[in-house]
């Protein structure tokens, strides 16, 4: 089983997708000739010509929006938005047309168009550079939206993305790009459905829930709580849009405690969501309300800062300190 | 970019006629009055020029069936609007004054071209054969446009401002990539289409404009852009949204943008298939700004006298584009009182429908709206249709109670 950075391992999805469906296209800024400012499409362009993987003029509206007509004559487009601060040019196109294009046509129309968004901090970047947006679009009915955390589901959830009839935004963990991973690109094995959970790690006393790049800092604070009696189950989410509810609310019922982990900040973030539900459907195998460990109620910091910022192993062991406390 | 789009033969119009039209279009970049026209205000015909040649070669057959459709778009629109009135209709977007640029230029494309209208192409619609009660069910809240846009060529509606003009733009580079595999697989791709994109001098000023020029421009999409300039954006002049003719902005892209008298059918018409026989050869877009006028308001809950003088409102009748047609027609001996007759009776017969068919619609369910959020199953939308269908289901339990108790009430 190969061995491969994340970066890599959505390359080789890209790769296979284009070989596979002449119909799947890539466009965007700099993802030909350069191959991409992270090098995710590198190579593309010269192994399936600048007809598919196309360099884009800079203007994101007209990405994805020219991605939409393209799906309306029958391609598959994969559009890259470089950053996740530089989505909200297309804001408009994604969440008034891309979104509601199936509904408004009865059906009639399908716009099986793939956006790609590097997100989250930690890479000591410029403002607009290290953002977590997800919770916009996952309040758009119309959109799916998931998030791979390691190389192996980069590989599959990037392709399982391209082949969805709706349209789905992958937001890749730019942070975790050089995460290396075995990757079986024989059989998706467990991850074959890209819009359920996985319980990374089981535990009896309490479950954190994080995805995309806070998985690895979920895992570690569970390996920490572990040191201090605790055994804590780890969910890596993948899809935000849905929700595999069903997977949590299971963990919960078993756990008792639930503390919900994401970049993105915490008021009317996802973590959000997930308290509401599990209170809804869990509230009697609850022994703690559900604790959000999120960013604050701020524009991203300026990069000397992040570090206090972002959610980290102690912010999470904090969170899990709030729930036995109960 | 790679994509090479094979040269097509396009007849109807001679290419002596298209290199005049873009000799003109590079010149009227430079000036700001220059406008394409063949009918002046009383529908006299400007012959001697090739241009007037190439619609002199139009089957009178074909001149009467243009008339037609601008003469039953215009009672469709008229008795839509009344609907609206009378609470039929939730609000109508009214047409009139703009029959010749969307009739002349909907006449102008071929059944293998797709058309990305924004919410005022009553008239483009009837001549892609969409049935207009769609557009009524979209203005009395029973859909969103029902009609399915694969089969006419005609796209839905789209109200968020300039949103379709990109979908226009990648719509053409899929027909660019059609081709050229087609092409490269050693087939003849035959005429693939190419694209319209309406929008009008309000939305010309949206960001999404200028982004869907510059990629039609750099990939030498096969697309026009048809820009209905009818001089207010409801209450917003045209001078507010451009400051130089809105033709001449094509020139900064590096594409023909040409002037064109949208009162004038003929004129529309010729312009709009040059256009489109540019785009399928391969020579990339063009922006046609048809010189038009909003007779009507905006919309039925627009109020123009609050913003604009009755003089204008006259100055622009007095062009009218069906009375000028109609002229023409008559002048030429194309047209005769039996014939206008004729049309005004189906026009009336049309409108009878349209009133009958409104009345006729079924409502649809909530239910409906549940189907079609996404195309493959979502477990969200399945558990919130559950509970919407058990929540719907004790109200059902209701009724039947109370009908029960009023049916043994009645029993006593």
């Amino acid at each position: 089983m190969p061995t491969m950075t994340i970066a890599k391992a959505i390359n080789a999805g890209l790769r296979t997708a284009l070989a596979g469906d002449e119909s799947v296209l890539l466009m965007g800024e700099d993802i030909g000739t350069l191959g991409g400012v992270y090098r995710v499409t590198e190579g593309l362009k010269s192994e399936f010509g600048g007809d598919r993987v196309i360099d884009s003029p800079l203007a994101e509206s007209g990405i994805i929006g020219t991605s939409i007509g393209l799906s309306l004559r029958g391609y598959r487009p994969v559009a890259e938005i470089q950053f996740d601060g530089f989505v909200f040019p297309g804001f408009n196109q994604i969440t008034t047309q891309l979104a509601k294009l199936h509904a408004r046509s009865k059906g009639q129309l399908t716009v099986p168009v793939t956006i790609r968004i590097p997100y989250g901090g930690g890479i000591g970047s410029v403002e607009h550079h290290s953002e977590s947006p997800e919770a916009l679009f996952a309040h758009t009915a119309g959109l799916r939206i998931i998030t791979p955390s390691n190389a192996h589901d980069a590989y599959w959830m990037t392709q399982q993305a391209i082949a969805s009839e709706d349209p789905v935004i992958v937001f890749e963990p730019k942070r975790r790009y050089w995460l290396k991973g075995e990757v079986d690109t024989e059989d998706p094995g467990t991850s074959a459905d890209p819009f359920r959970a996985h319980v990374l790690r089981e535990g009896t006393d309490a479950t954190v829930v994080a995805y995309g790049p806070l998985v690895p800092v979920a895992l570690a604070a569970a390996e920490a709580a572990a040191e201090d009696g605790r055994s804590v189950e780890v969910i890596d989410l993948r899809s935000i849009s849905p929700i595999d509810f069903d997977t949590v609310i299971a963990s919960v019922e078993k756990t008792g405690r639930l503390v919900v982990a994401h970049e993105a900040p915490t008021f009317g973030g996802i973590g959000g969501e997930i308290a509401s539900r599990v209170s809804e459907r869990a509230f009697l195998s609850l022994e703690a309300p559900v604790i959000r460990v999120g960013g604050f109620h701020m524009p991203y910091p300026v990069a000397k800062v992040e570090e206090h910022y972002l959610p980290d192993i102690d912010r999470i062991l904090e969170a899990l300190d709030r729930a036995f406390s109960y | 970019m790679g994509v090479e789009l094979p040269t097509t033969e396009f007849s109807d119009i001679p290419d002596e006629l298209w290199l005049e039209l873009e000799a003109h279009a590079h010149e009227a970049a430079e000036g700001h009055s220059a406008v394409v026209r063949l009918l002046d205000e009383k529908g006299g015909f400007a012959a001697g020029s090739k241009l007037a040649d190439a619609v002199r070669a139009l089957n009178p057959e074909d001149l009467r069936a243009m008339y037609r459709d601008m003469a039953m778009i215009r009672r469709f629109d008229i008795e839509a609007t009344a609907l609206q009135r009378q609470g039929q209709l939730s609000l109508w977007v009214p047409l009139r004054g703009q029959e010749a640029a969307q009739i002349g230029s909907g006449r102008a494309t071929q059944p293998q071209d797709y058309l990305f209208p924004t919410y005022r192409e009553h008239g483009v619609a009837l001549t892609r054969g969409v049935e207009l009660g769609e557009l009524l069910r979209l203005f009395r809240g029973l859909s969103n446009g029902g009609w399915d846009p694969r089969e006419t060529g005609f796209h839905l509606y789209t109200l968020v401002l300039a949103a379709q003009v990109p979908h226009a733009v990648g719509y053409a580079m899929g027909i660019q990539r059609d081709a050229a595999r087609a092409e490269a697989r050693g087939e003849d791709p035959g005429d693939p289409g190419a694209v319209v994109a309406y929008f009008g001098d309000g939305a010309s000023s949206e960001g999404d404009v200028h982004e869907s020029m510059v990629f039609a421009a750099s990939f030498k999409a096969p697309v026009v852009f048809f820009c209905q300039n009818n001089q207010w954006a409801i209450s917003v002049p045209a001078e507010v949204q451009s400051r130089i003719p809105l033709f001449n902005r094509a020139k900064g892209y590096g594409f023909p943008g040409v002037r064109v008298d949208g009162n004038d059918v003929l004129a529309v018409y010729a312009v709009t298939q040059w256009a489109l026989a540019r785009a399928r050869a391969g020579k990339g877009p063009v922006l046609i700004e048809a010189y038009t006028y909003r007779q009507g308001a905006h919309t039925t809950a627009d109020d123009p006298t609050k913003y604009r003088l009755s003089d204008e409102e006259r100055m622009w009748l007095e062009r009218d584009p069906v009375s000028r047609f109609e002229a023409y027609l008559r002048a030429e001996g194309i047209a005769d009182d039996a014939f206008f007759a004729d049309v005004a009776a189906a026009g009336d017969a049309l409108a009878a429908k349209a009133r009958a068919d409104i009345l006729s619609f079924e409502a649809p369910s909530l239910e409906d709206a549940f189907a079609n959020v996404y195309a493959e199953p979502h477990p969200l939308v399945a558990e919130e249709l559950a509970w919407h269908r058990e929540y719907e289901a004790g109200f059902a339990d209701t009724e039947s109670a109370v009908d029960a108790d009023r049916a043994q009430e009645g029993g006593r």
